[in-house]
Parts: C-alpha cells; structure tokens; sequence
C-alpha cells in the first residue's frame, strides 16, 4: 500500500510538471521585480537629488579648491637708505620651498629633509606649529643643490607637495654693522600674533623685530600678492586663472634715513671691539646721523630661520649683544653732567663766573669726606677751570648750594628723567633724583648728603648716550632740545626750550670749549678750524644687571661733543663700558666729528658729486670679533655691591 | 527561421532605448577624454556597437532552445577560457582579466556571464516544483560558484559579483521556500565576515572607505570623494560638455569608463542624470516585459536573469558614484568605454530578442 502511494504521488507530481512550464505564475513575481527596479531608481536619484539639487555649493566649492592653486608673490620690504640714498639695507631676490598642505604625504618627508639639508624633526615640528596655513615655506634662500633637487622631484610622481616661490632675502650690511639700528626681522611670533597691533597678521607673516625695522614695519612692509593657476590632480599647472584675477603684490614703501653711512663707518671703525655706544646728531633738528652699539651681531642670521646654535649664543652672552646700547644703557653720566650743573648754579645765582671754592684734593660734607679725581687739588679755582679740568671740589659746592631739586629741576629741563621719544622701540628711561623721586620710589626723605654725588654726576641719576648727546646737543643750540628722530625729512619736533641768560650759557660753553682747547680732560679732540666744545666722565659703576663681574666694574667712560661752538651742527656722545679713563673716548669722538667736518668741507669744495658717489664703506668692513661664547662666572666681590661710589671723577 | 520572424519584429523600443543610451555614452566618452591620450576612444566605441548590433541580430535569430542544449558545453567551454585567461592573460592594473586576440583584448569574464545566464535557465527550466529542492539549489550554486571564485581569483570582485543575481533571479523565479531563503540568508551572514579576510587589501579598503570616505580623503577614499565632488560641482544643469573640471583635471579616476556616470552628471547636471537614469529604468522595464511574454519558462529565466544583472550593473556602478554603493570596479552598461562588455550586453539583448521573436509560437 504505501508503494502505491507513493507511485500516485509520484503521478501527480509528474502531471505538475506539465502544468508548471506555465510562464503564468511568474507573472506576479516578474511584476515583484519591476517594482523593486523602481524603488532602486528612486534610491539612485534621490543620492543625485541629495549632491546636486539639495547642496551642490559645498561641492562647487570643493572643485574650485581642487583646481585652483593659489600661489604667494611675497612683496618685497622697502629699503632702508641712508641721507644720501645710498642702501643701507637691501632685499635680494631668492627662491623659498613650500610644501602645500593638502598635498603633504608624511612617509615624503624624510626624504624632502634629507634633501634639502633640513633636519627631519625640525621640518616635522614646523609642520605640526603651522597646522592653520595651507601653505608653510620650509625653507628660504635655496641653493643651487636645492633648486636641483626641487626641480628633479616635484614631479607628479615624486613629490607633488613641493612649490617653488618667489622670495626676498633681507640683506643686512655685513658684520653687525649698524645693526642695533637697522634691527631686523623675523617670523610673527604666536605671543604677537594675539597682540591687537597686529590683527591684520597671519602666521608665517614675517616682520620687523627689532629696530627701525620693527618701528616701521607698517610702512616697510609690502602687500603680498596670490598667484592662481588651474592645476590638474597631480599639481600641474594648467593655465593661469584669469589674469584679472591675480593679486600683484605691492612692495614696501622705501624709507629714508638721517643716517650718514660716512659718520656710522668711523663710528663703526672708531668703536672696534670697545664695548659701549656712540651716538651723533643733529642737535638743529634731532636727526640722527649715527648709532653705534657694542657688541653687535649679524642681523643676517635673523633673517632666514636663525639656527638654535646662533640664537643661544647671542641670548648667553652675558654682555648682551643685542641690547642697544645707545638707546637703552642707561649708566651715571659722571662729569659729563657738569656743564647741566653749572648752568643751573649761573641761573639760580648760587655762583657766578667769579665764585672760587678752594680744592685741597678732597672736601668734607656732611660729616664724610669726598675726594677730588685730582689728588693734590686744584687749589683756588672758578667755573671756566672747573669744567674744563673737571674739578669735582667745586661741583660738590655748586651742588651742595643747589639742594637737590634745583638739580633735577635744570637736569630734567636737558632730557634727565624723560625719554627722548625717539622713534626706535625700547628705549629706556633715564633716572633724575629728587626730593619727589626718593619718596615716590623709596618713601624715604632725601639726605642731604646724597646731593654731593649727583652734583658729580653720581649716585642715582643715570643716562643713556642718545639721552646725553640731546641733553648737551641741546644746551650747545641755547636752550632747545630737539626730539632726536631717525628718519630723514620728518619734521623737528622741539620738546622743550629755555632762554638763558646769554652770559651764563656763554661761560658754560666756553668751559667746555676749554675742556678741549685749552688745559683740559679732553684735549685729544681738538680739530683744525672747528670750534669743538665737549664735557669728559669717568662715572663708577653700581653693580647693575650689566656689570655681574668685577672686571666689568672698571669706571666707564663718556664723552660727549658739540662743534661748532657758535652755532652747533653736530652732538657726538661715545660711551666706553669699563673704559678706565674718560680719555679712552675721546678719540672716538674726535674721529666721528672730524668726519663730519671733513665730509662737510669735501662737499663745499665742489666735490659733493665724488662724496657722494663714494664707494660705499660696506665693502671693506674688518671683521668684528665676536664675543666669547663661554664666559668663566666669577663670584661678585663685596666691594661691587656698593650702591654708590663717593670717589673722584674727572 | 519560421515566417513572420523578421527584422520588423524584433524589439525595437528596447533597441531603441539601448542605442540612445549608447549615444549618451559616446557622447560622454568623447567630452572625458578630450585632450588626453585616449582622445579618439569615442569612434571605436561607436565600432564596438556596431559591432555588438551585429551580433545581437545573430543572436536574435538563433533559437535559445539550441543555445540551451548546448549549454553544458558552452559552460565547459567558459571555464576552459576563464583558465586560459589564467595562464596567458595580460596583467593590467594588478589583475589579470584579458587576453589578447588580435589587436583587441578581451575581458572573458563579461562573456561567461550569457553562459551562466543560459545555464541558469536551461536548469532551472528543466525542474517542475513548486520550490526548488536543496539539491537541486546546491548543484546550481556549485555551478555558478566556480566560474565565481575564478574571476575572484584574478583578481575580479565586481565582474563576479555580477554572476550572482543571475543566479538569484532564477532561484527567486523559480521559487525558493521561505526556509530555504532563511537558510541561505543566515549562511549569508556567518560567510560574509570570513569572506572578508580573504579580500585583497585594496579591496578592504574600498569597503571601509564606503563605510566612512572621509577617513583617508588622499588614500582609498579619494575616488569616491572626487566622484562625489565631481557629481555636486554639475548641480542641476551641468558645467557643460568638456567644461567639468572634475573630469578634465583629473580629479575624476577613469572618467570614461568605471566614473563614466561621475563625469556625466558633473557636464550634464541633474537633468541629465535623470533623462540617464530614465532611459536605464525603461530599458529594464523593457527586458521585464518581454520576461511576461515569454513563451515558456526558459525564455522568463533567460530575460529575469538579464534584467537583474543590468540592474545589478546599474545600481553598484550609479550609486558607487555617489558613495551609495561601495566602489567596485564595474562598467555602466551601454555607457562605459570596452568593447567586451558593449558586446556582451549586445549579445544578451540578443537573447532578449531572440525569447521575443519567439513568443507567439504555439507549442
């Protein structure tokens, strides 16, 4: 029985098979089919609907950005020229890498380092610093090697990311050469970046740092411009975007200095390896003709990336070679604040040209003895001698007359206690005590006994030498001080004036025509047919954070002079840290100054077109010698920690 | 050839709509590869539909029962040439998919799938069930799973892919039991994660890259971003034909074959996309309608199994442009630059035809 079943089952299942090659019963499932073949449709076209109907900017966008380069054309930096127009500092034209971002591929890196001579590390490092720029040049001013290499790999197939650019090199006179001065510039730094002078900057941007390069950056500083191409995926170019559309960039405006590269290379070759500054003006105007500063460096090395090695050397140096020290040493004028002195005792009536004080060497006050510079005394003696052999026996007696703030009222009146307000960032300010200024500062009443240091240009008053050639500059015009200014053709700010009486200023001037011309501290400054008039210092040191050592505790010298005598043209102040002897600048001095009167009588001679067509002294600079870099600590003996210094002073 | 069968009869909206289709191909393929070095490539595409029409009026007249009795041999021969193209074929992009006869090569793989179409037919016509048996279903998949795992081995993921909803709308046709469907369904699922630890590296990462382009935007995920790109910057009207920067700049990988459909919709704007994607919904609709009038149930497995696998093409193709579907190297019927598969497709609307030509024959 269950055989036969079988058999019947097996019966109706072959007449099925006859009934089923039917292409009726596929009908609906065929149907199924085409259903589903319209809802993929509609899943298809709604993936279009989303790109291109919904938001297609984002993507219109994303293909400009992927067929549009934008290349920077720096702009080059405005010059700086010197009075004459002769370029002080220039730009040269040079080739920088950069890597565009988007392109960058990590594992290229070793080799782009390797061959570019760059440190693998270093160029990760900046990479990972500039992570907001899209475009980060690695490295400026390539070489020969460099440029071949570029050229041999920034192929598609190599190393796509790699772009050449235009760019400028600052070039800086070599070997520190004016350098305080000029400054020099640099990358933006993160710290700048958020200061809101410099909003309108970017990361990358590169300005001035220090100097009149920092002062003047708006003006120096060009607009860069973009260059656009049409690239294809690998980075070629293809065609340049529509030329209206590129951004030329706009170069720097070039500034004019007062400057005289003539006076700045004596300076230059007078001071040497001396440490310390000079500094010539103009005392009818303020300009300055030059600025030295000693030791210097090599704004050269700023301009690129300076390298680890050079910046820590030049921040070691424990005398500080990047500080300007016209600007911003600020030191005891020592005699040099004589002549302030004298015209404050004329004009009060403490003493007149006939007053005699009687020097033995030295003199009491208040219960201590003060010496004189000049150990046998200079017996019976009246102001004209007194300036010009720097007595200081009679300048204690002035001062001690004088009282304190009739001191610091006529010193403040010659520049003491203010800036000048020069146009150079950082200068510092000079000190001026008074009765006002101990209990400002210290809440302590004035002892008399400290006036007899100040009136020798001691104790807390302190100046720098552009704040001492102004403050003489302008006692040399009559009683007008001129805010000393860097920049030619600006017009002369007079900050303050004061008619004295022409009698009293006569006597003054004379004795500083003296201290020159006749028996006096600084006769190695005469000059044939200039009437030059000048004031010595030799001022002993407080310990301050410049003088760590005892050897920097050796007295330093000043000199400052102004010719001619009748109707000043020129103020030169020289400092010589640790220069002993006040006569040790005199010289530099002298030779600035005579300088300026040689050029002065070459031009009147005809010869102006030869002097100014003289080849520029740049040239054939000697070599400074740079500091040591390591310097042996010694401790600081007891006697250097003496606040004040009661000793003579010439 | 019995009377009445003639040209006239043929199906002449789905010719139609292929050769307009076609014609958007050729246009395409001149405007992507204008200026580069495959500039030229449009006239010897329109050769290679000139040709394909030729053979689909061969095939047209062939009787798909004599093309089905023969199909075991066809299939022996299909693995024969699938081995040879193992042993001697040219290795291009690191794959090796064509061999060279002549001056042309030939992509044997897109011509093994008219077999698979046949043969899945001519075994799932011979079966009467209501369902197919688990037998039955396993001797069918091992037939499709050796010419499958050998285009794999080229290594070929997307043309093998292509084999597998050939198989699928006949097993679906042909009726499968829900049990079953569940079966193959949950082997599916175990299958998939082991399958993709035997995927070539670059194929790992296309299908992480689908997952999320974004991550790697310079790497694997740079086609589909392009492409996506490419496909915004056209918004609704287009940039233009040659004006696509995408295309032209080469930010577009293959715009005239594999993202041939990237670079039409970045020239010709969504409009275009949808006059495209119309004509590809009524060409299979086309190929469905002559499945319902197929004579017998052959011709409904041969037209199904055609159906789906155009479809398949133009859902993986159209929608990896998109970042819909994973990227899988598969031409877009019709449109796509290659002559082995202008002239497989032509081939198969050959059978389309021939089923057609042959519906109003009474048995």
């Amino acid at each position: 029985m269950q055989l036969n079943e079988r058999e019947t089952e097996h019966d109706q299942i072959s007449s099925d098979r006859l009934l089923r090659d039917d292409t009726k019963s596929v009908t609906r499932k065929i149907a199924g089919f085409q259903y589903f073949v319209v809802a993929i449709f509609i899943f298809l076209a709604s993936g279009y609907w989303q790109l291109q109907v919904q938001n297609p900017d984002v993507y219109v966008e994303a293909a400009a950005r992927n067929r549009v380069k934008s290349t920077p054309i720096l702009a080059p930096r405005g010059k700086l020229l010197d009075r004459d127009g002769r370029v002080v500092v220039d730009n040269k034209a040079s080739y920088a890498l950069i890597l565009n971002r988007d392109q960058i591929k990590w594992e290229h890196l070793p080799a782009i380092a390797e061959g570019l001579h760059l440190d693998y590390n270093d160029l990760t490092a900046l990479l990972r610093r500039k992570s907001s720029q899209p475009q980060i040049i690695i490295k400026s001013e390539l070489t020969a090697d460099d440029i071949a290499f570029i050229q041999s790999h920034r192929d598609a197939a190599t190393f796509p990311e790699m772009d050449m650019i235009g760019s400028w090199r600052r070039l800086y006179p070599q070997d520190g050469f004016a350098a305080h001065l000029m400054g020099y510039v640099g990358e933006i730094s993160e710290s700048e970046l958020d200061l809101p002078a410099y909003a309108s900057y970017h990361q990358g941007d590169i300005i001035g740092k220090e100097g009149i390069e920092r002062q003047y950056n708006d003006q120096l500083k060009g607009v860069d411009g973009q260059r656009r191409v049409l690239v294809d995926n690998l980075g070629r170019e293809r065609a340049v975007v529509d030329p209206h559309d590129q951004l030329q960039a706009t170069p720097g405006k070039d500034l004019k200095l007062a400057l005289d590269l003539d006076l700045q290379a004596v300076a230059e070759l007078a001071m040497d390896d001396k440490r310390g500054a000079v500094v010539a003006l103009d005392p009818r105007n303020g300009e300055v003709l030059a600025m030295v500063s000693r030791p210097t460096f090599d704004p050269n090395k700023f301009t690129g990336r300076i390298s680890r090695a050079d910046w820590q050397q030049l921040a070691g140096d424990p005398y500080k070679p990047l500080l300007n020290r016209a600007i911003q040493a600020e030191f005891a004028p020592g005699s040099t604040f004589k002549p302030i002195e004298a015209i404050a005792g004329l004009e009060t009536g403490v003493i007149d040209s006939q007053t005699h004080f009687h020097c033995s060497g030295g003199a009491t006050f208040y219960g201590r003895y003060f010496e004189c510079h000049l150990k046998g005394g200079h017996g019976d003696i009246e102001l004209h001698r007194a300036i010009a052999q720097s007595c200081d026996v009679f300048f204690y007696n002035v001062g001690n007359r004088l009282g304190i703030d009739r001191i610091a009222e006529y010193a403040e009146m010659a520049g003491y206690g203010h800036k000048t307000g020069i146009d150079l960032p950082n200068e510092r300010e000079s000190t001026m005590p008074s009765t006002r200024w101990k209990m400002r500062n210290f809440r302590q009443k004035w002892w008399a006994g400290e006036t007899i240091s100040v009136a020798i240009g001691q104790g807390a008053v302190t100046i720098s030498p552009l704040e001492l050639a102004a403050a003489i500059g302008g006692l040399g015009m009559g009683g007008k001080w001129y805010r000393p200014h860097v920049v030619k053709d600006a017009t002369p700010e007079l900050i303050r004036e004061k008619h004295f009486d022409p009698g009293n200023l006569a006597q003054v001037i004379s004795g500083m025509y003296g201290v020159v011309n006749e028996d006096g501290t600084g006769r190695a400054a005469q000059l044939p047919n200039v009437k030059v008039c000048g004031k010595t210092g030799t001022a002993q040191l407080a310990a301050t954070e410049l003088t760590k050592h005892s050897k920097d505790l050796k007295n330093n010298a000043w000199f400052v002079a102004f010719a001619p005598m009748d109707a000043p043209e020129i103020v030169v102040c020289g400092l010589y840290e640790n220069g002993e002897e006040s006569f040790n600048t005199v010289p530099i001095v002298r030779d600035v100054m005579k300088a300026y009167f040689d050029k002065k009588d070459r031009i009147r001679g005809g010869k102006a077109a030869m002097a100014r067509l003289a080849p520029p002294l740049l040239l054939s600079f000697p070599k400074w010698e740079a500091p040591p870099a390591a310097f042996e600590p010694q401790p600081m003996p007891a006697v250097a920690m003496l606040q004040f210094a009661f000793g003579g002073s010439r | 050839m019995p009377a009445g069968r003639t040209f006239r009869d043929l199906d002449w909206s789905l010719l139609s709509i292929s050769l307009l289709i076609c014609g958007l191909g050729v246009l395409q393929i001149y405007s992507a590869t204008n200026g580069t070095k495959w500039q030229g490539a449009w006239w010897r595409q329109i050769i290679y539909i000139l040709t394909g029409l030729l053979m689909m009026w061969v095939v047209a007249n062939v009787d798909y029962h004599s093309l089905m009795g023969h199909v075991y041999w066809l299939y022996a021969a299909s693995l024969a040439l699938l081995l040879i193209t193992e042993l001697i074929g040219s290795r291009t992009f690191g794959s090796t998919r064509w061999i060279r006869i002549g001056g042309f090569t030939l992509q044997t793989s897109e011509f093994v799938k008219i077999v698979l179409v046949l043969l899945v037919a001519r075994y799932l016509a011979d079966l009467k069930f209501e369902h197919i048996d688990w037998p039955d279903l396993l001797r069918l998949g091992a037939m499709v799973a050796v010419p499958f795992f050998l285009v794999l081995k080229q290594p070929d993921l997307g043309t093998a892919l292509t084999y597998l909803p050939i198989l699928a709308a006949g097993v679906l046709v042909a009726g499968l039991h829900w049990k079953h469907m569940l079966a193959i369904a949950v082997v599916a699922a175990v299958c998939l994660p082991i399958g993709y630890h035997f995927l070539k590296p670059y194929q790992k990462d296309r299908l992480v890259t689908f997952m999320d382009p974004a991550r790697d935007p310079r790497g694997s995920g740079f086609q589909v971003i392009q492409s996506k790109i490419a496909v915004g910057n056209g918004g609704v009207w287009g940039r233009g034909v040659t004006k696509g920067s995408q295309t032209h700049l080469g930010f577009l990988p293959v715009p005239h074959t594999d993202f041939i459909f990237s670079s039409f919709a970045e020239e010709h704007g969504f409009l275009g996309v949808v006059v495209a994607l119309v004509l590809y919904l009524l060409l299979i609709m086309q190929v469905a309608e002559n499945a319902q009038s197929a004579p017998d149930r052959a011709g409904v497995f041969i037209a199904m199994g055609i159906g789906s696998l155009l479809l398949f093409h133009v859902l993986a193709n159209v929608g990896m442009v998109v970042g819909r579907m994973p990227v899988v190297g598969i031409p877009l019927p019709l449109m796509s630059y290659g002559g082995s598969n202008a002239w497989s497709i032509f081939l198969m609307l050959g059978l389309i035809n021939s089923v057609r030509l042959r519906r109003f024959v009474n048995r």
